[in-house]
């Protein structure tokens, strides 16, 4: 009994607060729009009966969804921006958790701080931030102005980059702690032990310290592409008109277009996409548990 | 019929392998190593002995090319390899964590260091099969370094190191994790790899039976300097210092001033109330000169009565060790002094003669223990 219990706990907790709210938009995302509060249709009514409520119930938002170029296309472009900027994620944070991994034990948890502090910030003031700096008169465009790299502001703000370093800024923690993780596991004498076999420095990075860092490199990116490909502030407060990124169009749908429905069927595809990473991720999680054992 | 007794440092024609030319090794403040050198000959199964912290890995890791000396030279077949790197040199490492790949399998560890050499494929495969029957692995080559049991991940590592056939292997504690019955196997499976493969073998370690019994030569350290190189049998029965009587095996030592009493015997007074004990020693030493008598606890024997013997104590049984072939007897003499005794035990213990309060006497001959005056 006592160990049904301790079962149930999360498990209710996953059913409350995943599966109802999932349940209640993919219930939208069947309705129809309607000029009412909530803004869809059909409610469900005791008088009428769960019959007449269900068969109310379509897939057309999500056939809506197919006939209009702009939803796969935001999606396909949400895909290309997470995994580009995971993969400069990726590239930035590696030296730096490696170089964590190097520096005197003394000085890391100094560095470690220095990692997780810009949390302690607004996630959307530091994205404000970014904006002051980005600007055609920001910071950056009159450092450069004044050091003479160039002679006319650049357009940086509400473009792509602008969204890169944003996404990049915003989840490098998540991919440098992972990494940082799995590369102080590392047994040092791996790497004198190839170098001892005949390898130089490179090809023992390459051949010993790379494959057993994968693991943190593959939690890291997931960590970064996830929450990426659903991203809704940084590109609507860096990105530009042509950002066209599957979080902003789910945002004008339900705020603007106030179609719940649409919505709803956008927010639930964009699910369906995640969850394919999602289980790639947790089988990774598991396979390195294993291999721990 | 005489075989030839295998003994290049005797031979002033032979070229040593390894030359260590006074070598000084210091991190920061820290000497590690103390203007040491040491010739170390080819075929040869070298063991570098001594506490923790004596230096006897800073030498190891000389060699292999992580650290590289503060001054002197160290010369390989005549060659200085002060500033070859650990990759460029043909001197492989047999790691103390064995330092297996977690993420290759036996086989792929093996060919680890063949991979990174020219050599053809087939060739590489063949020679990884080689290893595989000489460490008896051929069973496991599939497996990853974890689904494997410890005696043989450590054969995967010797495997590993000797694939590449290198001039000299090195040995970082190799048996350190092994358990005593597994370890004591793995001794004579080392040596007996030795001896087909005619590399040059380089031992360090903390367990003097250990060096004992593998190694052809035994240096034994102390505070980054060498106290005596020797072979077993001579650093065993004649040790050059105390600390050296002390560190190899059991000893009893006893302290005092010498007399010469003619014909390479001392008469040795060390302790108030007792005879001065005979001893012989071809050191010549001066009368009324410290010296130190060192002692095997074997080449003392034990008896009821007073034997007719040239040193002979009497005492009572304090403590006695049974270790089964053996008992020690820790034997209070008179003046408190303690001395240790040590018979093999052919009979069984139901008719072991002595027993803890009895009195006995201790004796030994002029030439069982070595004079030394440090």
């Amino acid at each position: 009994m006592r160990r049904f219990i301790l079962i149930a706990v999360p498990y209710i907790w996953l059913l409350a607060l995943f599966l109802v709210p999932f349940l209640i938009v993919f219930k939208i995302a069947l309705s129809d729009t309607a000029l009412a509060r909530p803004p869809y249709l059909p409610q469900f009514d005791w008088a009428t009966g769960l019959g007449a409520f269900l068969a109310e119930l379509d897939f057309e938002n999500f056939v809506f969804l197919t006939s209009d170029a702009l939803y796969w296309k935001a999606y396909l472009s949400s895909l290309q921006i997470a995994v580009i900027a995971t993969l400069i994620t990726l590239l930035v944070g590696y030296p730096i958790a490696y170089a964590m991994t190097r520096a005197p034990e003394a000085w890391r948890p100094t560095l470690m701080m220095l990692i997780i502090l810009p949390f302690w910030t607004s996630f959307l003031i530091r994205i404000y931030a970014w904006m002051g700096i980005l600007s055609q008169e920001g910071f950056l465009n009159q450092f450069l102005l004044w050091t003479g790299v160039i002679s006319a502001p650049l357009t940086i703000l509400n473009t792509n980059v602008a969204v890169y370093i944003g996404i990049v800024y915003t989840y490098l923690p998540f991919m440098i702690l992972p990494i940082y993780a799995a590369l102080d596991r590392l047994d040092g004498s791996l790497i004198e032990a190839a170098e001892d076999l005949g390898c130089s420095r490179l090809s023992a990075f390459w051949l010993v310290t790379i494959p057993l860092s994968k693991n943190g490199i593959v939690a890291g990116s997931f960590l970064v592409f996830i929450p990426t490909l659903g991203e809704f502030v940084i590109p609507s407060l860096l990105g530009g008109s042509g950002t066209l990124m599957i979080g902003k169009v789910l945002w004008e749908e339900f705020f603007s277009n106030r179609d719940w429905p649409v919505a709803a069927a956008v927010a639930v595809v964009l699910l369906v996409i995640l969850i394919v990473p999602i289980v790639l991720f947790q089988r990774n999680q598991q396979k390195q548990a294993e291999a721990e054992a | 019929m005489q075989t030839e007794v295998f003994a290049p440092w005797d031979d002033p024609d032979q070229k040593p392998l390894i030359r260590f030319k006074s070598v000084k090794k210091q991190f920061g403040d820290f000497t590690a190593i103390q203007d040491l050198s040491l010739d170390i000959f080819e075929k040869e199964f070298f063991a570098l002995l001594g506490p923790s912290g004596c230096g006897k890995t800073t030498m190891m890791r000389m060699l292999a090319g992580f650290e590289t000396p503060t001054s002197g030279s160290i010369e390989l077949a005549g060659q200085d390899i002060g500033s070859v790197p650990p990759n460029k040199r043909s001197v492989n490492m047999m790691f103390q964590s064995y330092a297996l790949f977690p993420h290759l399998s036996i086989w792929e560890n093996i060919a680890f260091g063949l991979k990174r050499s020219k050599m053809p494929k087939g060739e590489i495969e063949a020679r990884v099969e080689e290893m595989l029957r000489l460490t008896r692995l051929e069973k496991f080559k599939a497996r990853k370094p974890h689904q494997i049991s410890g005696g043989q991940r450590q054969r995967v590592a010797l495997a590993r190191s000797l694939a590449k056939a290198p001039k000299l292997l090195l040995l970082d504690e190799p048996l350190a994790a092994l358990d005593k019955k597994l370890r004591q196997d793995t001794q004579f499976e080392l040596m007996d790899i030795q001896e087909k493969t005619g590399t040059t073998f380089v031992i360090v370690t903390h367990d003097q039976e250990e060096a004992m019994t593998v190694a052809s030569r035994v240096a034994v350290m102390d505070e980054g300097r060498l106290m005596q190189v020797s072979t077993p049998a001579t650093i065993y029965e004649a040790p050059n210092s105390v600390y050296v009587a002390d560190f190899i095996g059991e000893v009893n030592i006893l302290s005092g001033h010498a007399k010469p009493a003619g014909d390479g015997l001392y008469a040795v007074t060390w302790a108030d109330g007792q005879p001065p004990v005979i001893a012989a020693s071809n050191t010549p030493y001066s009368d009324g000169q410290q010296v130190h008598l060192a002692i095997r606890p074997e080449k003392v024997a034990i008896s009821e009565a007073k034997p007719d013997a040239e040193n002979a104590v009497e005492g009572k049984v304090l403590d006695i060790a049974y270790l089964g072939n053996l008992s020690t007897y820790h034997i209070a003499l008179a003046g408190g002094q303690i001395i240790k005794a040590q018979t093999a035990n052919t009979q069984r213990i139901s008719r072991r003669s002595f027993t803890w309060e009895d009195t006995v006497w201790l004796s030994w001959t002029p030439t069982a223990g070595v004079l030394l005056d440090q």
